[in-house]
């Protein structure tokens, strides 16, 4: 189990390092898409099913489809490559890989002098966790739908019209 | 009648608010009928108490009226009030019958324009505030008198203000009596601060009973005092703005500048002369300064062409006679030569109106000629004032109030004989400037003549000239008429006199008288029978040089240019832009850079405020961490 | 089945991954890529919070990580069309060009 998840979380790693790094759109979705299902295994590991599945079925299968779907629509991908190597020289990531490396010392600094806390071993069943919503956490599920309704109304308000635009008539419905 | 005294000073201000309001709406009959009649209806007024005054004397020899307090500050509690004695009523009277006869002159002699009644508001606010200077029982109020003279003169000299050069002569003017001014408050601030009171009558009595004669305090506020007068009376070292005073017209020369104003310095060191009594230093310094100044103007008044020049440098002259009677403790004398400068002086500028008038406007004595036939009046009357002026004996009034004043310069325990010397010089070199006028204006040929004077006019050129016959008799210690003398003696302390000098009284007398008609006779020698003399001592070498010099008022004009007028002009200059303000800019500017700075952090960029968050919160941690 | 990993390995790949993200967010020009980045930091979050839950063995881990991901979801719907509009007004996808708000 320890290798396995061990395994898992350095595909996740270098599967997000390439989504980062890949000069063409679609190939960088799909190393993202790669990271998402290992990071779903890892959640598998740590004993929380329910979330796994879920990762795996909507971050995997909506979001990343919805990015695939734009992608396609703003025909990025091969024709945008030589702009992106025009974008990506190395003196570009210079800056940022600094930071980075200095906010990943000081977190491993921190971790180091708390010491060895062990897990504590059990599984937590999705039973437990619908029981959590239908109880404690009620109003944020509430509110949680309610965002994804405005998210929609959003989403379709601003693709109407956009569409609009581009046509010049109205759209038909 | 005494209760009438508050009409003396309101009747002018009333005539000056009327006209301020009404004047451009009233026809100009109306403007001179209000203009000159405030100022009669307060002649009448002073007659009147007068001779109230005079036939029952109030208990103590003075009146007093309050008229309100103005206000209340702690222990500072400034009340209006007027007081009357010997001094303030003679000085009433005098201002206010010639102020009558100069503006009944000027109703005919200002053109009637639309400046008319302009002219009459200020000069009625001037006489209001001369009175109100005279009157006043506070320095406090003496100074709003004293200010309001000052703004007055400053109107009427600029009154054609659209010459730009009437304008800078009435800011000379200004100027220099404001260092004057300067010097009079900070007296008044060390005497209040000393005495904790500005009441006139209070101040003097807690100075005579807290003071120690020659006491510093006593000789700083005496000398302020005397700062301030020295400026509004034109004596040396502020003597410079009354020649170029005489830009304005010809009845403000003839009011402020010889009549009154000018005397206010006289005035003031009159009031105040215990205070100087108690600072025979500055005492000293008075007579010093009037003897310096009168020979000083007297031989600028020799070489000058400008007729009016002449007269403004006589009368700095006279005045510095006053200055030197104070000096040595003639208080009366000074006064009673007063009376008699305004009478003559009056008239000497106000017949010389007339000339220039008739002229088309002509200054230069040389210019004119002939006048005698022409203007039969103007010469008798200017020559009864030039007489006068040169204090011929027995039948002028200035014969008896400048012998006076010769007499106790050598006979008074502060005078002495260099001082009586000096004074008979300066008479001798006043009757050879005064008759070089009437010799060169009035004899000889003259041109065509464009006007001739009104009644109006002719009335006032006639009462003065009586006046300065015959005033003599007002100011005499003693006799039947001599109420001004009267009066005086009663107000002001006697004379001191050096007892064994009195043995030598009937030949310094006889000198004094004498020294009139030689001058009378050396200028008609010089003028009339030897012209030539004349030219060739004008344009000869030294005499060139030095007369030259006298010209241009022995140079103090140049002085002050090089020494105060240049440096102040340079440094605002330099200061242009103002150097303190650089400061404030610099403000500005960092202020600007600041903010220039922090806009070039607001680039708009998404990754770049990525960048600043995640630099933050690298740094935030590193702090929470590491320290 | 469950792993038994010590706590701070756990955290230490969540913060490997976070800053991998970041990394890609403060690099990248285009649109469509900052996107993706800030969506492989909303994961690392996720993962976080899944990972303290299994550290105390509580539901509420896993519960936060369904809400975090109803937010992703709206969060890129919402995103996505306005990049649409951001292609559609500017012509490129370079999001440096979309910086009215400098100064």
């Amino acid at each position: 189990m320890t290798v396995a998840f061990y395994v898992a979380s350095a595909v996740a790693i270098i599967a997000a390092f390439m989504t980062v790094t890949r000069l063409n759109a679609i190939r960088a979705l799909l190393y993202f898409v790669v990271s998402l299902l290992a990071v779903a295994l890892i959640m598998l590991l740590l004993g929380a099913p329910l979330a796994a599945a879920l990762e795996a079925i909507i971050y995997a299968g909506a979001i990343m489809v919805l990015f695939v779907f734009v992608v396609m629509i703003l025909s990025i991908g091969p024709r945008q490559v030589s702009q992106e190597r025009q974008w990506l020289r190395s003196s570009v990531w210079a800056g940022p890989a600094v930071l980075t490396l200095i906010l990943l010392i000081e977190l491993l600094y921190v971790l180091t002098k708390a010491g060895r806390t062990s897990m504590s071993g059990g599984q937590v069943a999705p039973a437990q966790v619908g029981r959590s919503l239908f109880g404690p956490y009620l109003l944020g599920v509430e509110l949680a739908s309610m965002l994804l309704l405005v998210g929609l109304v959003g989403a379709f308000h601003l693709a109407y019209r956009l569409g609009e635009n581009k046509q010049g008539n109205p759209r038909e419905e | 009648m005494l209760d009438l005294l508050w009409l003396i000073p309101v009747l002018p201000f009333a005539g000056f608010l009327t006209l301020v309001f009404c004047g451009r709406r009233l026809p100009a009959g109306a403007i001179a009928a209000v203009g000159s009649g405030c100022v009669g209806l307060s002649m009448v007024a002073s007659l009147l108490i007068l001779a109230d005054f005079i036939g029952a004397p109030p208990p103590g020899l003075s009146y007093s009226q309050t008229l309100w307090t103005w206000l209340q500050i702690g222990g500072f509690a400034p009340v209006l009030g007027f007081y009357l004695d010997g001094l303030s009523l003679v000085m009433v009277v005098v201002i206010t019958f010639v102020g009558f006869l100069i503006l009944l002159y000027s109703t005919r002699f200002m053109e009637v324009n639309e400046d008319y009644s302009r002219f009459f508001a200020y000069m009625n606010l001037f006489v209001g505030s001369m009175l109100l200077l005279v009157l006043a029982d506070n320095l406090l109020f003496l100074y709003l008198g004293w200010e309001g003279v000052g703004l007055c003169s400053y109107l009427l000299i600029g009154f054609w203000y659209r010459e730009s050069e009437n304008g800078k002569a009435a800011m000379k003017a200004f100027l220099v009596t404001r260092i004057g001014d300067t010097s009079l408050v900070v007296g008044f601030f060390i005497l209040f601060m000393s005495l904790g009171t500005l009441q006139i009558q209070d101040l003097v009595q807690k100075a005579g009973n807290l003071w120690v004669p020659g006491s510093s305090v006593a000789t700083a506020a005496a000398a302020l005092l005397l700062g301030g007068a020295v400026g509004k009376s034109a004596q040396l070292p502020l003597q410079t703005w009354l020649p170029d005073a005489m830009a304005g017209p010809t009845p403000v020369s003839a009011l402020i500048h010889a009549a009154t104003m000018v005397t206010a310095g006289v005035y003031l060191i009159a009031r105040m002369h215990l205070l100087f009594i108690l600072a025979p230093y500055v005492q000293f310094i008075v007579a010093l300064i009037g003897l310096v100044t009168l020979l000083v103007a007297g031989a600028s008044a020799l070489v000058q062409r400008d007729i009016k020049k002449i007269l403004a440098y006589s009368t700095m002259s006279q005045v510095g006679y006053m200055f030197l009677a104070l000096g040595v403790g003639a208080w009366s004398a000074a006064i009673s030569h007063f009376v008699t400068h305004a009478f003559f002086k009056a008239l000497l500028f106000l017949s010389a109106g007339v000339v220039i008038q008739a002229l088309d406007n002509e200054h230069d004595i040389f210019k004119m000629g002939g006048l005698r036939k022409t203007f039969p009046i103007a010469f008798w009357t200017f020559v009864s004032g030039a007489v006068s002026l040169s204090a011929f004996p027995f039948v002028t009034a200035g014969f008896y109030s400048k012998e006076m004043i010769l007499s106790l310069a050598w006979s008074s325990t502060k005078g002495g004989a260099w001082l009586w010397t000096a004074g008979i010089v300066g008479a001798l070199l006043t009757s050879i400037y005064a008759f070089r006028m009437v010799f060169v204006a009035f004899f000889g040929n003259g041109g065509p003549v464009r006007m001739r004077p009104a009644v109006a006019m002719k009335a006032p050129l006639v009462i003065l000239s009586i006046l300065s016959i015959v005033g003599g008799l007002l100011i005499l210690p003693s006799g039947a008429l001599a109420i001004f003398g009267n009066l005086l003696h009663a107000a002001l302390p006697g004379d001191r006199l050096i007892p064994a000098a009195s043995s030598s009284h009937a030949v310094l007398k006889t000198v004094a008288s004498l020294v009139g008609p030689v001058g009378c006779f050396v200028a008609g020698f010089l003028y009339l029978a030897r012209p030539s003399w004349v030219a060739v001592l004008a344009d000869n070498g030294f005499s060139a040089i030095v007369g030259r010099f006298w010209f241009v008022g022995w140079g103090f004009d140049w002085l002050y240019k090089g020494l105060l007028v240049n440096p102040f002009m340079w440094i605002a200059r330099i200061n242009k832009d103002d150097v303190i303000d650089l400061f404030y800019r610099l403000c500005a500017f960092a202020t600007a850079l600041g903010a220039r700075a922090l806009v070039a952090t607001q680039s708009g960029k998404v990754r770049w405020y990525v960048m600043g968050m995640a630099l933050g919160v690298a740094v935030y941690i590193a702090i929470a961490v590491f320290l | 089945m469950s792993a038994q990993v010590p706590f701070e390995h756990c955290v230490v790949i969540v913060g490997v991954l976070f800053f991998v993200g970041l990394m890609g967010v403060l690099v990248r020009r285009d649109m469509i890529f900052l996107l993706l980045s800030l969506e492989i930091m909303i994961n690392a979050a996720g993962l976080a919070f899944i990972v303290a839950g299994a550290r105390w063995a509580s539901p509420d881990g896993q519960v936060m990580f369904l809400f975090i991901l109803s937010v992703a979801a709206a969060e890129v719907s919402i995103g996505l069309a306005l990049v649409l509009w951001l292609y559609h007004w500017h012509r490129t996808v370079d999001v440096d060009r979309a910086s009215e708000m400098r100064g």
